[in-house]
């Protein structure tokens, strides 16, 4: 499942990148991205579908994440609880969490159907925490269903490169 | 033995390099004073040093739990303190804990976390060691003709021994037995396992995270109450009103901390789950898991329905051992000091191995939501032990004070110094150990 396992056309059935839907669904991955570095997390809790999941796994080859022990495994109640423990100011690791600064590039299409769109993408983040700046890298997928023609996100994966050793706890969202 | 006391040789050096003084010329076990410490426990590179030479060599450290060792061949790498480590299962059963390193020029002979296989062969010129550390083969042996014999070069073995599934070793060959060192905090174990309901415990996955502070300050806060309702606001008001009600220990007079001996403590949050399988048939199942007793009820009788939910959320205490593990509720705190300002925390989410699938998932889900880099409790609980450390270099005559509940403890019938869970007898009984290591 990682994003560079062929040197094939960007999309899977040959279009082009920037169609409608695709270009769509990507301006949708670079808003949430500019969301979470505000961080404005209540905007960012509305772009998710009503079934949505959002999943930051431990093991790298982890599929069935029901089944496994993951670092988030949000569905809508958990990830709106996570939205009011970061703003809710009772939290003083997300009072004091790291500034961030993110950028998702290297989109790959995998898979499209009538109404979803599966995007996989790589995702650099530098925080910075008191005296200390650091780097996270991952793989990420985006599974974009559309609604009336508007994108919504319907599963998002984290993939960190480090998720099965330390990953330091630093009060933001991946 | 001969490798201990090279050790300490260059442990002296390094201590008399840092400090320009005679090292041992007074120890560190005068830093400790009963109910408050100094801040140089934090902070002191020295100390440090010989943290690892008296205490992380000399005693039982845990390195590994049974469940992640079932059959012959399994292995799993781990740490004591520094020193990397493969905990293995040979194919006579045996536990071996060796020192991952080639006994040829130094090289590590494992870099895969937990696997299943015949030994372990060092990526550098190929020397192969089998599952219990003997030296079984190199490679063109006809340069060490006359010059080394295979029988003397085995991977470095250190003592092994088990207590229920957790698997402790130690560099030290004249360590005291572990049934002996784990004391009074055995019936603590005992209790702990009963969270099985009657399958054996395993290990289902941990979380594993690092943060700039010295390792006592985690192994103080498996037995600390007092933070609970104030680092732990924001995740307590997101759970339900039952769990919620469940942990509201502060008031409650029940919820008390055991002193057990030999740096060990036990501090009880949910005192009707002491015991569970102690049950006085008043305890409501939490609403929130009505679908899964609906699910248990079609293979299980009620009364084990009721047993398997009341083991859902662990046992009702945290049961920490001196030095590097906790039995806290539903899983294992492990720590390894990185260095004196940095500690690696895993949290190892157990189960019941062989038990009902939904069981399992329900307690993976109860343990992201607080445990983890991104879950509920461990940022908060990180961020609190960072701010102890940038803090405690200030004031550097300023005592570590330790001395809450000082005036209430007492001595229950068998020994144990036993105090309200908000104080701080726990932490006054690590670091008597702790004083004790440090002054022989
Ligand atoms: S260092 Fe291991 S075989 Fe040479
Ligand atoms: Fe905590």
């Amino acid at each position: 499942m990682t994003a560079l396992d062929s040197l094939g056309p960007l999309t899977a059935d040959g279009s082009h990148l920037f169609d409608g839907r695709v270009a769509a669904a990507i301006e949708l991955v670079w808003r949430e991205a500019t969301l979470l570095d505000a961080p404005d997390y209540e905007t960012w809790d509305g772009l998710f579908t009503a079934d949505a999941r959002y999943v930051i796994p431990i093991d790298p080859t982890a599929t069935d994440f029901e089944a496994s022990l993951n670092m988030v495994y949000d569905d809508e109640r958990m990830r709106r609880m996570r939205v009011e423990r970061l703003v809710g100011g009772f939290s003083m690791s997300a009072v004091s969490a790291a500034r961030t600064v993110r950028t998702l590039s290297r989109f790959v299409v995998r898979e499209q159907t009538e109404d979803e769109l599966e995007l996989t993408s790589a995702q650099v983040l530098v925080g910075h925490k008191r005296e200390r700046t650091f780097v996270l890298g991952a793989d990420v997928t985006h599974r974009i269903r559309f609604v009336d023609g508007r994108p919504a996100i319907a599963l998002k994966v984290v993939r960190l490169v480090n998720s099965d050793e330390s990953v330091s706890a630093s009060g933001f969202l991946l | 033995m001969t490798t201990l006391s090279n050790r300490a040789g260059l442990v002296d050096r390094v201590v008399a390099g840092v400090t320009g003084r005679a090292p041992h010329a007074e120890g560190f076990g005068h830093l400790v004073q009963g109910d408050r410490v100094a801040a140089a426990l934090y902070t002191d590179p020295a100390l440090y040093q010989e943290e690892l030479q008296k205490i992380w060599y000399r005693t039982w450290v845990w390195v590994a739990h049974e469940s992640q060792l079932r059959k012959a061949g399994d292995f799993v790498t781990s740490h004591v303190a520094d020193q990397p480590v493969i905990v293995s299962r040979d194919r006579k059963g045996n536990l071996n804990v060796l020192v991952n390193r080639c006994r040829h020029r130094g090289a590590s002979v494992c870099e895969t976390p937990r696997g299943n296989g015949n030994g372990f062969t060092c990526p550098y010129h190929a020397w192969s060691y089998g599952l219990d550390g003997k030296l079984r083969g190199i490679p063109y042996p006809e340069g060490y003709e006359d010059v080394t014999d295979k029988k003397d070069l085995p991977l470095q073995r250190l003592q092994v021994a088990s207590y229920h599934g957790m698997v402790f070793a130690s560099f030290n060959a004249d360590v005291e037995p572990l049934e002996e060192f784990l004391g009074g905090a055995r019936l603590w174990i005992d209790r702990f396992m009963k969270q099985g309901a009657g399958f054996p415990v395993m290990i289902q996955g941990e979380h594993r995270f690092r943060f700039q502070g010295n390792w006592k300050i985690q192994l103080e806060n498996t037995t600390d109450g007092y933070h609970f309702p104030i680092v732990h606001r924001s995740w307590m008001s997101s759970v339900d009103a039952e769990t919620a009600s469940m942990l509201s220990f502060m008031t409650d007079e029940l919820a008390v901390t055991h002193a057990l001996g030999n740096g060990h403590s036990a501090a009880v949050m949910v005192p009707e789950h002491v015991d569970l399988d102690d049950d006085d048939g008043t305890e409501q199942v939490q609403a929130r898991f009505e679908h899964v007793v609906q699910v248990l009820s079609r293979d299980f009788e009620p009364a084990k329905v009721r047993r398997i939910m009341r083991s859902m959320h662990g046992a009702g205490f945290n049961l920490n051992l001196f030095p590097n593990v906790a039995c806290s509720m539903s899983f294992f705190r492990v720590l390894r000091p990185i260095g004196p300002t940095e500690t690696e925390i895993r949290h190892c989410a157990l189960g019941m191995e062989g038990g009902p699938d939904i069981v399992n998932r329900e307690r993976l889900r109860i343990h992201e939501h607080f445990q983890g880099p991104f879950g509920f409790g461990t940022p908060d609980d990180s961020e609190a032990w960072d701010r102890v450390q940038r803090g405690a270099v200030g004031g550097t005559d300023l005592p570590i004070l330790v001395n809450r509940g000082l005036a209430r403890e007492q001595v229950a019938d068998n020994g144990d110094k036993v105090s309200h869970v908000t104080d701080e007898t726990g932490m006054r009984e690590a670091y008597r150990k702790w004083q004790e290591l440090m002054s022989a």
